[in-house]
């Protein structure tokens, strides 16, 4: 069945199907997130909310939906509705199209009429925005708008200022300069889809006129594709790690038999020019914080010499976890994702040979695996699929691989030297753990969406549920930075607790996997316990809400030195500690307040 | 193509679409006979015969049709 969320798309069956293929996604044995999307339409969205079902539930996200009443998207907006109100969205999606669009320029106007009518539209949907955010304060994402697939003007149409096709391009900049000023405010590139899908097919007037769609049915799978990428990335469902084979994926011809000068990577002949553009692609992938890792059947030395082809892209250092070796391929997969303490099912799998797909696939690690068919169709098949879609860029998606190097680093380091503390010691660690900061506030919203094994709670909250915290005076909130000789780490975790009386009641409590062991949780618990005692609280109320992936945290609030109160029959527990007494545990890290 | 091809082959879409085996549909059926088979599910239908047929429908044929039996009509009208 992944098959046909893959892209390219099984249309037919996506739409011929979609009751039965629901069932199957709702029959899976996964823990789905549940989240409310209200759909905010200028024209029907049926259909595309189907659609969007059916591939949010692929990502394990369980959608409710709302649905404005047919082209009442502004009206939902602008003058408030019950049922809306009740509903309270977590994402909220504005489908428009052109059409929406009140007044387009005609060749009797002027410039300055054209200009005063783009200042009248933006403003339409300005206003529209502001009260979305002021009222709901979730994220939203809307269209940009798509160009009608006729031209009044012929060419001119779009470089006139009387042209629609130019309004239109403007009337998008206008929504981008929006959307770079509000966090939270996703634009859906429909423009590209349409182009992509092929305008005069996309905007099939049938489909409108009959049915008051903006678009025909065959393209609706890729729209709702589109829109499940945005909020799968919302909620931290990105993959993160991109992991490839090499002979035939990343280069041409077998290193192994044709040597080093035989393989097929460079500006020489288009066989290798395809190469090389993949290459980049994949270079580019790690510039946005997506980790790369080697898994090929091959000797080390030769897979190496490949990757230092001089005429190749990629180089050994490109890559977190090289696995060059004879040993079955899912074996490896799951080598390289305890080495890198990351999840396997963020793991996307390159590779050209069918077979090693397949074997891959019965593993059933949840991996994603595109299918790779022809080297021209590479880069696209990875592109199109929206494994990495960038929602957020933080300073720390661009660092994290140095980070993950500084990993490997440690670890040589820890085996040379004698104790584990001393190897601590030897870190220079330095911590600064304080109250939110603004800085902070979209880094902390990704860890509570993206962390997964070290946490306690799960609470997922977006960047507007972090300010209400910061801002409430009955919330105690902290994040913590670890910094150590080779390099930052950046915000890596994060404690929230709600005062109730002398009580203090923990609603989050995470950590980067990428500082475990280290003490951090240690330093973080000192420094709450400081801070809940000056605040007068006389004990801390931990909670842990078990899920298929933070096993790994089940007994750490009694290794922290917590008293169980109790536990339910699903394995939810309740812990106490008490300040008075408390002990510092004092861990080898320099803390900065 | 014969014509009870034809409507075999809209029955199984039929089933497909409302994902249901064990309906029977014959040319007298219409939209009010089969759960779920509303406006929007219309389009869905249309749209697959299409694909399973390798046709294209005019606008002004998909409003007129009335019931399953000159859906079939219209079908036939094309393929051959």
């Amino acid at each position: 069945m992944d098959d046909i969320f893959q892209y390219p798309f099984d249309n037919k069956t996506l739409l011929r199907k979609k009751l039965k293929l629901k069932k199957e996604l709702l029959g899976r044995d996964i823990k789905f997130i549940e989240k409310r999307i209200a759909v905010l339409g200028g024209s029907t969205t049926n259909e595309i909310v189907d659609q969007l079902e059916l591939f949010l539930l692929n990502n394990g996200i369980k959608p409710v939906f709302y649905q404005s009443e047919y082209a009442q998207y502004w009206q939902d907006a602008m003058f408030g509705n019950e049922e809306l109100d009740a509903f309270n969205p977590d994402v909220i999606y504005i489908h428009t199209s052109w059409r929406n669009i009140t007044s387009l320029p005609t060749t009797s106007n002027t410039v300055e009429e054209v200009n005063e009518m783009l200042g009248t539209e933006c403003q339409h949907f300005t206003v529209m925005w502001d009260k979305l955010i002021e009222k709901f304060g979730c994220p939203i994402i809307q269209d940009n708008f798509d160009r009608p697939a006729w031209r009044l003007l012929g060419n001119s149409d779009i470089s006139d200022y009387r042209g629609k096709s130019n309004f239109i391009f403007r009337l998008n900049e206008k929504l981008y300069e929006y959307a770079q000023a509000h966090k939270g405010f996703y634009v859906n590139d429909v423009d590209y889809l349409a182009a992509s899908f092929g305008l005069e097919k996309w905007s099939n007037p049938l489909f409108w006129h009959m049915y008051k769609y903006s678009l025909c049915l065959d393209a609706v799978p890729y729209l709702a594709k589109s829109i499940s990428d945005i909020v799968k990335s919302i909620y931290g469902k990105n993959k993160k790690v991109l992991v490839c084979d090499l002979d035939n994926t990343l280069w041409g011809g077998v290193v192994g038999d044709d040597g080093v000068e035989g393989i097929q990577v460079g500006p020489e002949v288009p066989m290798g020019q395809v190469y090389s553009e993949f290459q980049k692609y994949i270079k580019e992938l790690k510039s946005i914080g997506v980790l790369l890792a080697v898994n090929s059947k091959n000797d080390e030395e030769n897979a190496i010499a490949g990757l230092n082809h001089p005429d190749g892209v990629l180089k050994p250092d490109d890559f977190v976890s090289i696995k060059a070796n004879w040993e079955n391929k899912d074996r490896n997969m799951q080598a390289i994702a305890s080495e890198l303490n990351l999840g396997i099912d963020s793991f996307v799998f390159a590779d050209d040979n069918p077979t090693e797909r397949e074997i891959m696939k019965q593993a059933n690690f949840g991996v994603a695996i595109p299918v790779m068919d022809r080297v021209e169709n590479y880069l696209q098949t990875i592109d199109r699929n929206g494994y990495f879609e960038i929602t957020s860029l933080s300073s720390d998606d661009l660092s994290r691989v140095e980070m993950y190097k500084a990993n490997t680093q440690r670890k040589q380091l820890e085996q040379s030297l004698g104790s584990y503390d001393d190897f601590l010691k030897s870190l220079d660690m330095k911590a600064t753990i304080r109250g939110f900061e603004p800085i902070y506030i979209q880094r902390i919203a990704q860890l509570t969406n993206k962390s997964n094994q070290f946490n306690l709670t799960t609470l997922r909250c977006s960047e507007g549920d972090i300010t209400r915290m910061q801002e409430s005076p009955d919330y105690l909130c902290l994040y913590g930075k670890l910094e150590d000789k080779f390099g930052d780490n950046g915000v890596v975790s994060v404690v929230v607790g709600e005062r109730i009386e002398k009580e203090l009641h923990m609603r989050l409590w995470l950590m980067s996997c990428r500082v475990l062991k280290r003490g951090m949780e240690d330093a973080m618990l000192d420094t709450l316990v400081s801070d809940a005692i000056s605040d007068g609280m006389e004990c801390i109320i931990g909670y842990y809400y078990p899920t298929p992936k933070n096993n790994m945290v089940k007994d750490f609030y009694e290794r922290m030195g917590f008293d169980q109160v109790n536990i339910d029959s699903n394995g939810n527990s309740t812990w106490r500690l008490k300040l008075d007494g408390y002990q510092p545990k004092n861990p080898s890290i320099m803390i900065n307040r | 193509m014969e014509r009870k091809d034809v409507l075999n082959k809209v029955q199984e879409i039929i089933r497909d679409v409302f994902d249901d085996e064990s309906l029977v549909i014959t040319d007298e059926t219409v939209a009010a006979d089969v759960d779920g088979w509303d406006s929007l599910m219309h389009i869905i239908l249309i749209g697959t015969i299409e694909d399973e047929f390798d046709i294209k429908f005019a606008m002004k044929d998909v409003v007129g049709v009335k019931n399953v039996g000159q859906l079939v009509d219209l079908i036939k009208e094309q393929v051959d």
